[in-house]
């Protein structure tokens, strides 16, 4: 029997990510990956996988999906209003995000539109039996590499899964949404801040910016007020001689309006950097919408860092405190628990994973 | 000679040996691309993600949960104090290009004649070239090729095309390239490889590598189809390109 999950209708963006391919940046190769690492580590957790583990990533609508497989615990992790569907004629009925679930031959999880963000994630029990590519499953659509045939999902594809059937086990829930935090957007100066005035930089960290259409994968524009360089445009003030491009990194090209680089962006680049998106905050920049605004403000490298180990640590404790989730109808484990009905079992959990962190995102302390 | 550390957040900084595009300075940039290479797969070094090197400067990418900015740059700069080796030694390639068929070299005629040269003659400085990889970039497997014949520096087109076919050799500014897919691009045509730059196929899928010493061989139309479809089929023999290490 076939395991795989169906794409009967496909959504607007959706692409297999994981947390990015590495190691292939001076062959001109970009990373990808999740634009909110923290949404696909979620997900990978409540369903039992390590945190790299690839997942689907849904931009702005995602698909409906149908299960052709024994069973399968999905966890979708953002503001959703999912839904399942028992049957070809039978009604949707909705569905709990934030939350592991599993899902039986025939059954179709309808995952719907993401409400006040632009991504969110279904992770699957296992994983996609899908190769990997230069060691990562993250779609890279403008070479068409990686995720399922290099491209975003589209009806009829057949999505094979790790496991053709999972055990019947309690379902977990975050227990509160994770708090991706509020405020200005941290950066850190530099590489290039020394290109722009002493009253450009003031403008790029006293105003507002709105986040403008052209916002996708590679990068989100902004609208606002412009940044002035420091040597006329004309005369060369917005071209450096090509080097590395970081995540997060705030080009400002002649038109003076900042440019954040995301999962997707180019290796290297012409244009200016003045500041960097500390990388604590590029998950919240990954949720963003068109028409949202933001602003920004300078921290340290240090401080950075010590944000970024703290969000880990948060990460962490949210995993460790996962709630059980009661079942929607069938038996309910947690009561037959709690109430002790059953005497002397053992329930072997897969929830007793530790979640792995990957190589891209390395040990932990 | 100094080099700069410049701040590109807490993931990654860059180390910046000048600000011009020279050889030299290019030598020491992939000096250092390739120490930190060993002394990673040596364990010398741990938490650097990866290392990018560009024209005149190595960014080097980190973990910052596994290791630290302040931890990081005086291990490099010790690196760099206790001297970098000259050269690791560089590929030597060979690329077939076809420079005879109008439709792989539209720009030929008006390069000769920006340049006060016969088609010939531009054809004889760009096969003459000495030709070095700087830089990957931009898409996977472009690569900035310097060390253009002078005779033949011109800026980019002022009107960039929209499409440039996959494989094309183009040249702008002091630089040669061989564009990896179809993509936008504003460098002179003024031939075609039959090699495909990036093919998903290969284990390695980029075929040139920064470092990499580089001349182009003039084919005529038939072996250029010869070979398009040893590639197309994959079975093209990619070693016989590649002399050296």
């Amino acid at each position: 029997m076939s395991a795989a999950l169906k794409v009967v209708r496909a959504g607007l963006f959706d692409t297999l990510q994981d947390l990015g391919r590495t190691g292939f940046m001076a062959l001109g190769m970009p990373t990808a990956g999740a634009m909110d690492r923290i949404g696909l580590g979620l997900a990978n957790a409540l369903v039992g996988n390590p945190q790299h583990t690839a997942g689907i990533e849904i931009g702005v609508m995602g698909p409906d999906l149908l299960v052709e497989a024994d069973s399968v615990r999905v966890a979708l992790v953002g503001p959703l209003s999912p839904q399942l569907i028992d049957g070809p004629d039978a009604p949707p009925k909705p569905l709990d995000s934030d939350r592991s679930h599993l899902l039986k031959r025939g059954q179709t999880l309808r995952v719907g539109m993401i409400e006040g963000a632009s991504t969110a994630y279904v992770a699957v029990a296992g994983g996609f039996a899908l190769p990997s590519f230069m060691g990562s499953l993250s779609t890279y659509s403008r070479a068409g590499i990686g995720g399922f045939d290099g491209r975003k999902l589209a009806a009829g594809d057949l999505l094979p899964l790790a496991k053709a059937s999972v055990p019947a086990v309690n379902e977990r829930k975050l227990a509160q949404p994770f708090d991706y935090g509020s405020g200005p957007i941290r950066v850190i100066w530099g590489p290039q801040e020394d290109y722009f005035s002493e009253a450009g930089r003031k403008t790029f960290v006293e105003s507002e910016y709105r986040v403008s259409k052209e916002a996708d994968r590679m990068g989100i524009r902004f609208e606002g007020p412009v940044i002035a360089h420091a040597k006329p445009v004309d005369k060369g003030g917005a071209d450096i001689i090509s080097d590395g491009i970081a995540p997060g990194a705030i080009q400002v090209p002649g038109a003076g309006l900042p440019i954040v680089l995301m999962a997707d962006r180019q290796t290297v680049g012409g244009y200016p950097k003045i500041a960097t998106v500390a990388s604590v905050d590029l998950p919240r920049l990954g949720r963003l919408l068109p028409g949202q605004t933001v602003r920004f403000a300078a921290i340290t490298v240090e401080e950075a860092e010590a944000l970024r180990r703290d969000q880990e640590a948060r990460l962490q404790r949210a995993i460790a405190g996962f709630a059980v989730a009661r079942p929607p109808g069938g038996i309910d484990l947690v009561r037959l628990y709690e109430e002790n009905l059953i005497d002397g079992v053992v329930f072997d959990s897969p929830w007793n994973v530790t979640s792995k962190p990957s190589s891209a995102e390395g040990g932990t302390k | 000679m100094s080099v700069r550390y410049l701040s590109c957040g807490d993931t990654a900084f860059t180390v910046e040996f000048g600000n011009e595009i020279s050889p030299e300075i290019n030598g020491r940039v992939m000096a250092l691309h390739a120490a930190i290479g060993l002394a990673r797969e040596a364990g010398e070094i741990s938490g650097v993600v990866e290392t990018v090197p560009t024209m005149r400067s190595l960014m080097v990418t980190y973990d910052p949960l596994a290791t630290s900015r302040a931890d990081l740059q005086p291990r490099i700069d010790a690196m760099i104090a206790r001297g970098l080796p000259v050269d690791a030694g560089s590929r030597q390639v060979t690329l077939p290009c076809c420079y005879d068929d109008p439709e792989f070299a539209p720009d030929l005629a008006e390069v000769a004649e920006r340049t006060k040269k016969k088609p010939e003659q531009v054809i004889a400085a760009h096969l003459a070239s000495p030709f070095k990889v700087y830089v990957l970039g931009f898409m996977p497997g472009l690569a900035y090729v310097a060390g253009l014949d002078q005779a033949l520096f011109l800026p980019r087109r002022s009107q960039p095309r929209v499409r440039v076919p996959r494989s094309s050799v183009a040249i702008a500014m002091d630089m040669t390239t061989i564009y990896p897919f179809e993509s936008p691009g504003g460098w002179h045509l003024i031939g075609r490889t039959p090699l495909w730059m990036f093919d998903k196929r290969r284990e390695q899928p980029v075929f040139l590598s920064p470092g990499d010493s580089l001349a182009f061989e003039r084919i005529d139309r038939k072996s250029f189809d010869r070979i398009a479809r040893e590639v197309e089929a994959g079975s093209f023999d990619w070693s016989s390109l590649v002399k050296g290490k």
